[in-house]
């Protein structure tokens, strides 16, 4: 077995002519080149958040975690607005993502019918929206008007049709759904609302993980609506919460009274914004090895027909 | 009768189907552009966006009068030709290599790292900058120490490195998902096309040029009409999140300019800040369709 294994590389290895080699030469420095830019930073801030605040403080962490300790992790979890924040941000991407993989399916399901009157009429409405809008004052002062600013709605409705989504999951209906099905469906006396379900709905798995994943990256990572429509601190997610710790440097000292806890927590500071950037990150990373079969094919898909 | 029974009355479910979504987006998307008129009136808190009086051009003609205003256009602009020019090539460029890349166990290995950046948030992305070249604590700052034995003077402090930031910041965060879309693309090129060219004896580097990066040419100028359609939307989230005092003058952008004018300064100027964001919209808009016809003229591609 390992010997037709070597003779194959070797044919292989024969097969490249000498300006390939050079060309496949270059390619790979290049890609290693890259790949270092891509994957230093992540593994400095994993290998920094699992390192001892002396070690950070001093620079001693160069690729591995140096002094291990967890002590920054356990920093991030006893902070009450961290834990809060934590909640709020796994409520409205839950929530979010439901509401947005809903709204995307009962509209994609009737614009992939290609019987259905004014179809092109109702996909220029719905696209129209991605490329005008009214601007951010318009969209507050209705939110405001609306008398759901300062709550979970304000973040999880306004959003709640991806256009860009709803495109791709109606590709995917148009392209990858036999229009053979419903016409044997209709004759077999199937409504266009049964064939939604009872069809439509279990052929569409694929594309409902591309939506998923899609809408739950944009739920966790998303920082501009709680800006502008939440001033309740109770109801502030992750991102919110990040930008005072991190960029703004607001590390709450008031609860720390002895002097000596104080140097130890200044020390502690870019060992636990290290670990609040791991913590803040990895659950949308961890998501993404499953998902990842389906979200090259919903880009091609998606990317059939923009 | 009986047609329009044929067409609509018996689809009536799926014009159901959709009765939530178009009230979602005439309630969510519509509304808000009529609420856009308020750029031509005077806002009034208790007259509301139908009966505050009108004022006509007053806003746009304070908007083009404001000392800071060019200053914002051209930060805008800088930024937004900067971003495309230096992050559009560059995917189509890494999707030709790795395309061309015939290990396929490091290709996939690649790929991966590659797309982590973009599921990680501008906040976090942000907030890991500023770590990462802190000149005392962080890995690029140590790396700076000890090669050149000096700390490293602190980049954000800086108003002209801050495009620079910016935009490679950005790059940094959507090169490798930027690049699957013309992976795909290049995934559907015929393998014969191939073979006929390397019995003709051309290279690999050779057969990139003429067979792989002419075949995605369709799909780079539609993703170029739309990336120029979106051209004068600077992240506000990123130019928000690394905005300081020490930089302002080179990261204030219209959004950020918006949402000051409305939101923080004071006693909110929704009228004006509405203004500056339609002005923002309509060079958008304006840009899109110009493109759009452009390129259904020189390569016959177009989006509509």
């Amino acid at each position: 077995m390992t010997k037709v294994k070597s003779i194959d590389i070797k044919a292989k290895k024969i097969k490249y002519s000498s300006s390939d080699k050079i060309f496949y030469g270059i390619t790979g420095i290049l890609l290693c080149l890259l790949f270092v830019i891509f994957a230093y930073p992540l593994i400095y801030v994993v290998s920094a958040s699992f390192s001892s605040g002396a070690a950070v403080s001093a620079g001693l962490v160069v690729l591995w975690p140096v002094d291990f300790s967890l002590e920054g992790y356990s920093h991030v979890f006893a902070h009450h607005l961290i834990l809060s924040a934590y909640w709020n941000t796994i409520r409205y991407t839950v929530v979010g993502t439901l509401i947005n993989i809903a709204l995307v399916m009962i509209t994609a399901y009737p614009l992939s019918r290609a019987d259905l009157k004014g179809r092109n009429f109702l996909m220029l409405f719905f696209v129209f929206t991605m490329l005008f809008s009214g601007g951010m004052i318009p969209w507050f002062l209705l939110i405001r008007d609306l008398g759901i600013l300062n709550s979970m709605w304000a973040i999880v409705l306004p959003g709640g049709l991806p256009i860009f989504l709803m495109i791709i999951a109606r590709t995917f209906i148009q392209s990858s759904i036999p229009h053979e099905l419903l016409e044997s469906a209709q004759i077999d006396g199937c409504s266009d609302a049964r064939y939604f379900f009872s069809c439509l709905l279990p052929l569409s798995k694929a594309v409902i993980a591309v939506i998923t994943l899609f809408a739950a990256v944009g739920h966790w990572n998303s920082f501009f609506p709680a800006l502008m429509l939440l001033t309740d601190r109770g109801l502030m997610p992750l991102q919110i919460i990040l930008r005072e710790i991190l960029i703004l440097n607001q590390i709450d000292m008031s609860m720390v009274t002895d002097p000596e806890a104080v140097i130890a927590m200044l020390q502690m500071a870019d060992v636990i914004r290290y670990a609040l950037i791991v913590v803040a990150t990895a659950p949308i990373l961890m998501i993404y090895p499953f998902a990842q079969k389906y979200f090259v094919k919903g880009v091609m898909v998606g990317s059939l027909k923009g | 009768m009986n047609k329009f029974r044929k067409n609509y009355l018996s689809k009536w479910q799926l014009y159901l189907f959709l009765l939530i979504p178009v009230v979602h987006v005439l309630i969510f998307a519509y509304y808000p552009m009529l609420g856009a008129q308020i750029a031509f009136r005077r806002y009034d808190l208790l007259a509301g966006i139908w009966y505050s009086p009108w004022v006509g051009w007053a806003n746009f003609e304070r908007l083009f009068n404001l000392p800071i205003f060019t200053q914002i256009l051209s930060n805008t602009l800088l930024l937004a030709f900067y971003s495309l020019i230096a992050g559009f090539p560059l995917p189509i460029i890494l999707a030709l290599l790795l395309n061309a890349f015939p290990f396929l166990r490091l290709k996939k290995t690649f790929q991966t790292v590659s797309y982590m950046p973009h599921f990680i948030s501008i906040a976090v992305v942000v907030g890991m900058t500023m770590q990462l070249f802190s000149p005392r604590v962080g890995g690029v700052g140590n790396l700076y120490f000890m090669l050149t034995g000096e700390l490293m003077p602190n980049i954000f402090a800086s108003a002209n490195l801050f495009p620079h930031i910016f935009v490679w910041q950005q790059v940094w965060q959507t090169l490798g998902w930027s690049s699957i879309i013309y992976i795909a693309a290049l995934s559907s090129v015929d393998p014969e096309l191939h073979e006929a060219a390397q019995l003709d004896g051309a290279s690999r580097f050779k057969r990139v040029l003429h067979i792989d990066y002419p075949s995605i040419l369709p799909t780079v100028v539609i993703m170029l009409v739309l990336a120029a359609g979106q051209i004068m939307n600077v992240s506000f989230d990123r130019a928000f999140l690394m905005q300081n005092p020490l930089n302002i003058a080179r990261s204030e952008v219209i959004s950020t300019y918006v949402y000051k004018v409305g939101m923080v300064f004071g006693i909110g100027d929704f009228s004006f800040a509405t203004a500056i964001g339609l002005f923002n919209s309509v060079i958008n808009f304006t840009l899109l369709a110009f493109v759009n016809v452009l390129s259904g003229k020189i390569s016959g591609t177009r989006l509509w």
